[in-house]
């Protein structure tokens, strides 16, 4: 093709928080490919745009970077890709630096780094309007001649903000002259401050006005207990239409679909009773998801949630972990799949891998209906001490319970940890910024996307193959018992049934837990199929209430704060870390802990109620 | 003086970074971000907890710090 011969293919290059990002929203729009660079789960996005021309360019984000002497992942593959040495990337034809105007003594060093690279490059002033606002004013042909680089001024979050950068990559770009830059940048960034730039003040009025609330280690704490409760309340009573509506919508189509294979009696179980009804039982968190990301993206574009980690690193740096974990591990209470994708922002290695480990124990919204279902047919629902309701006590002792135990994991795995080097904070807090709505709802697309590749990927083939496991072989002639105690799933239950007879589970909580592996409220529709189809007419709730024990109720619930019974997240695990040896490690540990958990419970439970 | 030692509120005047280890990855690091001599430094809060990480402001930008990794910055108050 003749175009792909004119197209230059440019990278994106600057510190984080330069508005590196935003820029490539506004040069690319929602024309973006996302993927992971080869053998590493650091985000890879691509994207095209063209000028007024008709010249076409094709652009790669790299990560953001403070130093091209990478100190992390993301920062090795920005140096790579740019010196054309990272395996199955070409090396760009030219390079885009972005600069914050605001933050120039920190920028400007990275930028004679990456000129020293000798490649054909341009500079972009982004932020143009915030450093006009706050006063600062740069001599850009001083800058150009200091530099000898072409500069031009953005402004990512406006409209035609870019139109400067884009008409000067059209024109030729100057070859790179022989710079003799010494080993001091720092002191060659000085004298171009000097000569080039005039600030009224180092910071912004407002950034610091805004701190001493935020970063008040009274108020401080309390906004950030303000802005947590209100996630929660909009993660769980704004979802919930939207999931009513998803469950019926998917129960609705594939009781349609249903219908046209009434003839077709085995495909039809497999498509109403394996796809839809397991896919659909994870579809269903969509919303939930979307609008944590919601917020999740809006804190992050905002430049708060550096904040929150700052407010939190000594607690969490006490369990062995960073203020950066905060964020993927409240996440987690939703569902654990948002909350380890979210670890990525997490720069050290082994920060990350324990936060990915420990984020199950964050009690997700799956496994509320199996609490609700449990609390309702045993707890009484009476009052203690006048004001709290004794389920509402046992709910939350849940919850504290997967919190406590995860921070002793992680403490846990501190101490086994060999590597014991220094973990290093080091954050910077950059200046507050307003959302742009763009920028969230691309942000927003890519997580959607991503969930979905998955329910459409993995979780649907697993899906199938619980399916095939709970339906096969089917129940002879004139069988009393349900189908599904005849099928693998229902022997595979009465296997685990001589594992699981000391923790007090009965042979029916052991089917159950076959399927519920696809996703964890799975779990209770199996138990009402299993009860249902033996022959129990009343609900699954009276059911439980008259035939379980007190000891195996309490039982199951200490299993569900442990259990790694979620597929998809050991997948999502899987991904992330790109090592089956860590989704093992993850199941074992878990499955060990649930385990302990329930025989303590159900053995301490009847030795007092007998 | 060392930075983690600086009062809140306060200024003073970078002298060098000191590597902790051989090739102190931290030290370099903070070296990237512009502590290196003669840059004007401010100790502009600290965290809830402990007074822990302390928050720095050093050029025109803010730095988050644990009292470990600002202890590698030796510093000279500013009268």
């Amino acid at each position: 093709m003749s175009e792909s011969v004119a197209t230059l293919r440019l990278a994106l290059v600057g510190n984080p928080n330069c508005g590196k990002t935003a820029l490539f929203n506004q040069l690319t729009g929602g024309r973006q490919k996302v993927a992971n660079y080869a053998g590493v789960t650091v985000e890879r996005k691509e994207g095209r745009f063209s000028a007024p021309s008709g010249r076409s360019f094709q652009l790669l984000d790299l990560p953001g970077a403070y130093s091209l002497e990478a100190a992390s992942p993301d920062e090795v593959i920005t140096r790579d890709v740019c010196l054309g040495h990272f395996p199955g990337e070409t090396a760009p034809d030219a390079i885009v630096c972005v600069a914050d105007a605001t933050n120039l003594r920190l920028h400007l060093r990275f930028v004679l780094e990456v000129r020293r690279l000798g490649r054909p490059m341009v500079l972009a002033l982004n932020m143009m309007d915030a450093a006009r606002r706050r006063g600062i004013r740069i001599d850009v042909p001083k800058l150009e001649a200091a530099l000898g680089i072409p500069v031009v001024e953005t402004v990512a979050v406006q409209r035609g903000g870019a139109a400067d950068l884009i008409a000067r990559l059209d024109r030729e770009l100057p070859a790179v002259a022989e710079f003799k830059s010494g080993n001091d940048l720092h002191a060659e960034v000085r004298a171009m401050l000097a000569d080039a730039v005039s600030m009224p003040r180092r910071t912004a009025e407002i950034d610091d006005a805004i701190d001493r609330i935020v970063l008040h280690p009274m108020l401080g704490l309390g906004l950030l207990a303000v802005i947590m409760f209100l996630i929660f309340q909009a993660v769980f009573s704004w979802a919930a239409p939207l999931m009513e509506g998803i469950e019926a919508g998917v129960a609705f189509v594939g009781a349609w679909v249903g219908t046209g294979l009434a003839s077709m009696p085995m495909l039809r179980s497999l498509v109403v009773d394996g796809i839809f009804a397991g896919v659909g039982g994870v579809l269903v968190f969509l919303p939930q998801i979307l609008i944590l990301f919601l917020f999740i993206l809006a804190l992050e574009e905002s430049g708060y949630l550096p904040r929150a980690a700052f407010l939190l690193d000594r607690l969490m740096l006490k369990a062995g972990l960073t203020g950066r974990s905060f964020i993927p591990l409240l996440s987690s209470f939703a569902c654990a799949i948002p909350g380890i994708m979210a670890t990525r922002s997490i720069q050290d290695p082994r920060d990350r891998l324990t936060t990915i480990l420990i984020a199950p124990l964050m009690t997700c919204s799956a496994r509320l209906p199996v609490y609700a279902l449990l609390i309702a047919a045993f707890i009484p629902d009476r009052s203690i001490a006048g004001i709290f309701n004794l389920q509402g006590v046992v709910l939350f002792t849940l919850y504290v319970a997967g919190i406590v135990s995860a921070l002793g994991v992680a403490w846990v795995i501190k101490l086994l940890r060999r590597d014991k080097s220094e973990h290093a904070l080091l954050m910077e807090l950059p200046s507050y910024r307003i959302p742009h709505p763009r920028d969230i709802a691309i942000g927003l697309w890519e997580r959607a996307n991503i969930f979905l590749k998955r329910v459409g990927g993995i979780i649907l083939s697993l899906t199938i193959i619980l399916w095939f496991l709970s339906s096969f072989p089917g129940a002879p002639e004139g069988a009393t018992e349900p189908a599904i105690n005849y099928s693998f799933a229902g022997t595979l239950g009465h296997w685990l049934h001589a594992v699981f007879a000391p923790i007090g589970f009965n042979w029916q909580i052991c089917i159950a837990l076959v399927p519920g592996i696809a996703a964890r409220e799975v779990a209770v529709s199996s138990l009402a199929t299993v009860y249902a189809l033996s022959g129990h007419e009343e609900g699954l709730q009276a059911i439980v209430a008259s035939q379980w024990s007190l000891a195996t109720a309490l039982s199951l619930l200490a299993w569900y704060v442990f259990a790694p019974m979620c597929l998809s997240t050991l997948a999502t695990v899987r991904r992330e870390t790109n090592s089956w040896r860590q989704v093992w490690i993850m199941t074992g540990y878990l499955f060990a802990l649930a385990y302990v958990a329930s025989l303590l419970t159900y053995q301490i439970a009847r030795a007092v109620s007998a | 003086m060392r930075l983690s030692e600086l009062p809140q509120g306060s200024d003073a005047v970078v002298q060098e970074v000191e590597n902790m280890s051989e090739g102190d990855p931290i030290a370099r690091r903070l070296r990237d971000y512009g502590f290196v001599r003669g840059e004007p430094v401010r100790l502009v809060g600290r965290g809830p907890i402990g007074a822990d990480p302390l928050l720095v402001q050093i050029g025109f930008t803010r730095f988050a710090l644990r009292r470990a990794e600002a202890a590698r910055v030796i510093i000279e108050p500013t009268a």
